[in-house]
């Protein structure tokens, strides 16, 4: 399975980062890289994450991150790393 | 390895400029259909299309959530069916049975539209491509997803202007078959010169019989995006301002590119080419003629409209053959008007008319598209409309198209509704001089000279 990557976007708050982690261990998701600022009183967070180990696909990780967002009202995205390795290197 | 300002500026792309991914377009050749049965031709027709296809809604869902970029549209082409039909056919209402047959499929398989009813009569006209252009008024009033086209003239052919008397005529009576809908009917035919084999955008897309027997085209799409990046060096000269337009036009090639190897391998099918256009919608922030404001215009329209779009084109062209080696369709900048709201606006205050969108259709892809006139306009005057469209094309060796609705009951002044991607139109004022006797003339107009350049 190639790398993903995982945006978390919302207003800051005690325990985004926390809640986030326990879904992604829970999935057996393995984190390899975390980045976080905050912009504006606005929460960003950037993860690469290896799935490999995870016993659910892609699709259901991504429907889990979606609804684990809504509940902490933040908005959670799963994308495959190429779009951006695309966009962003030569 | 990525980090976070590369990962957010992708995603604000996406998710705060409108960038898309503007169609999947699945290219299905028919060639292995054809029968002189009309009806073991139908069945043929509809097989081949539901088998081939019946993945690529799902693949192309599945894309969308892998990468979270929304895929607009999910479409097909198919072989020009005046080739198709032209065993079986002996009648426009025959070719009309095969209009019906690509809309079950298209239905079907659950795509928006389906292109392909087409003929390429750019020199001489064969019976089936006449009979294929007759049955226009019925086949598009008569179906939902079906769009059209014809390719009347060539470089390497000249024009033919049968054809183009002909196709005055029809348009007119599309327009009269649809004219409880605005003559929405137009908007799915697009004339063509120099038509491209492998044009993923519709009305124009068709699989030419150059092409395999199926492939997956894609066609990008970030008007918004070229003009976030425009705002942030709004006093820039040009040199700057060109290679900012390069640099965009790079990463959304790239992510058309990766999405079309991506449905290629889900779909196994081979990739064909991304189309560079720059596609604009009706919403707001996603508009060419946006992009041409920030570069320092009033309206579209005003002096320096064709210049601007001139380098729009071309440094769009200069970043996405970067970024693919697989380029190909109509790759340029489309100027639809009734599709983008900054046209909109332009040709509603008399910024824009018909005249200057002719030039401009001179330095971009791809012709004088979407474009609504009066419903009095005569056939002749739509064919002369067609013919000045037709020979910018033919000697400048591009590809130039119109795609131009006579809306019955309009005139200047008022406006026709298409809804959705088709967007709204004023009607826009024509010369209202005659050329009847010119297109009366019939014949053939012979390509131009390949030598003394001037």
């Amino acid at each position: 399975m190639k790398k993903s990557i995982i945006t978390v976007v919302g207003k800051d708050q005690i325990g985004i980062i926390a809640k986030v982690c326990s879904y992604l261990s829970e999935s057996r998701i393995n984190i390899l890289d975390i980045s976080q600022t905050i912009v504006g009183g606005y929460f960003n967070m950037m993860m690469i994450v290896d799935l490999n180990e995870s016993q659910k696909n892609f699709l259901q990780i991504s429907d889990g991150l979606e609804a684990l967002g809504k509940s902490i009202g933040c908005i959670i995205k799963i994308q495959m790393e190429d779009i951006f390795n695309e966009m962003q290197r030569l | 390895m990525i980090n976070l300002n590369e990962v957010l500026e992708t995603n604000k792309m996406i998710e705060k400029e409108n960038l898309d991914v503007r169609t999947i377009t699945l290219g299905i050749s028919l060639l292995d259909c054809i029968s002189d049965s009309l009806q073991k031709l139908n069945e043929n027709i509809y097989a081949k299309i539901t088998e081939t296809a019946k993945n690529l809604i799902s693949a192309g869902c599945q894309i969308e959530k892998e990468y979270a970029i929304p895929i607009v549209n999910k479409r097909i082409s198919v072989t020009p069916i005046a080739l198709i039909g032209a065993s079986a056919c002996k009648t426009p209402e025959d070719f009309v049975t095969i209009a019906k047959t690509l809309d079950r499929a298209a239905q079907k398989v659950g795509v928006n539209f389906i292109g392909g009813y087409s003929a390429l009569p750019s020199k001489g006209m064969t019976k089936a491509e006449k009979d294929l252009i007759l049955s226009l008024p019925e086949a598009l009033s008569s179906t939902e997803r079906i769009c059209s086209s014809v390719n009347l003239a060539s470089t390497k052919t000249g024009i033919n202007m049968d054809a183009v008397a002909l196709m005055g005529k029809v348009i007119k009576k599309i327009a009269e078959a649809t004219k409880d809908r605005d003559s929405f009917g137009c908007s799915k035919l697009v004339v063509f010169c120099n038509a491209p084999d492998d044009n993923p955008f519709m009305a124009g897309a068709f699989h030419g019989v150059t092409e395999g027997d199926t492939v997956i085209n894609v066609g990008v799409s970030g008007p918004g995006v070229i003009r976030s990046a425009l705002e942030e060096i709004k006093d820039a000269d040009f040199t700057t301002l060109c290679e900012t337009i390069k640099k965009t036009a790079f990463k959304v090639t790239r992510l058309g590119q990766l999405v079309a190897i991506e449905a290629s391998r889900l779909l196994n099918i081979p990739f064909g080419i991304v189309d560079l256009s720059l596609a604009p919608t009706p919403i707001v922030g996603d508009s060419i003629a946006e992009i041409l404001e920030c570069m320092g215009l009033e309206k579209a329209g005003a002096p320096g409209t064709t210049a601007a779009l001139a380098i729009l084109n071309d440094q769009v062209k200069k970043g996405g053959i970067m970024a693919s080696s697989s380029v190909g369709g109509l790759s340029g900048a489309f100027i639809p008007v009734s599709e983008d709201h900054g046209m909109i606006d332009a040709a509603a205050c008399g910024a824009l008319t018909l005249e200057k969108l002719e030039a401009m259709t001179c330095v971009c892809s791809v012709g004088l598209d979407m474009v609504a006139v009066p419903g009095k306009t005569s056939a002749s005057t739509v064919s002369g409309i067609i013919a000045d469209e037709m020979a910018i094309g033919m000697v400048n060796q591009k590809t130039t198209a119109v795609r131009i609705i006579p809306v019955v009951g309009k005139d200047v002044g008022d406006t026709a509704e298409f809804g959705g991607l088709f967007g709204r139109c004023p009607i826009m004022r024509v010369n209202p001089f005659s050329c009847d006797a010119f297109i009366a003339r019939g014949g053939r107009i012979p390509a131009p000279i390949h030598s003394f350049k001037n």
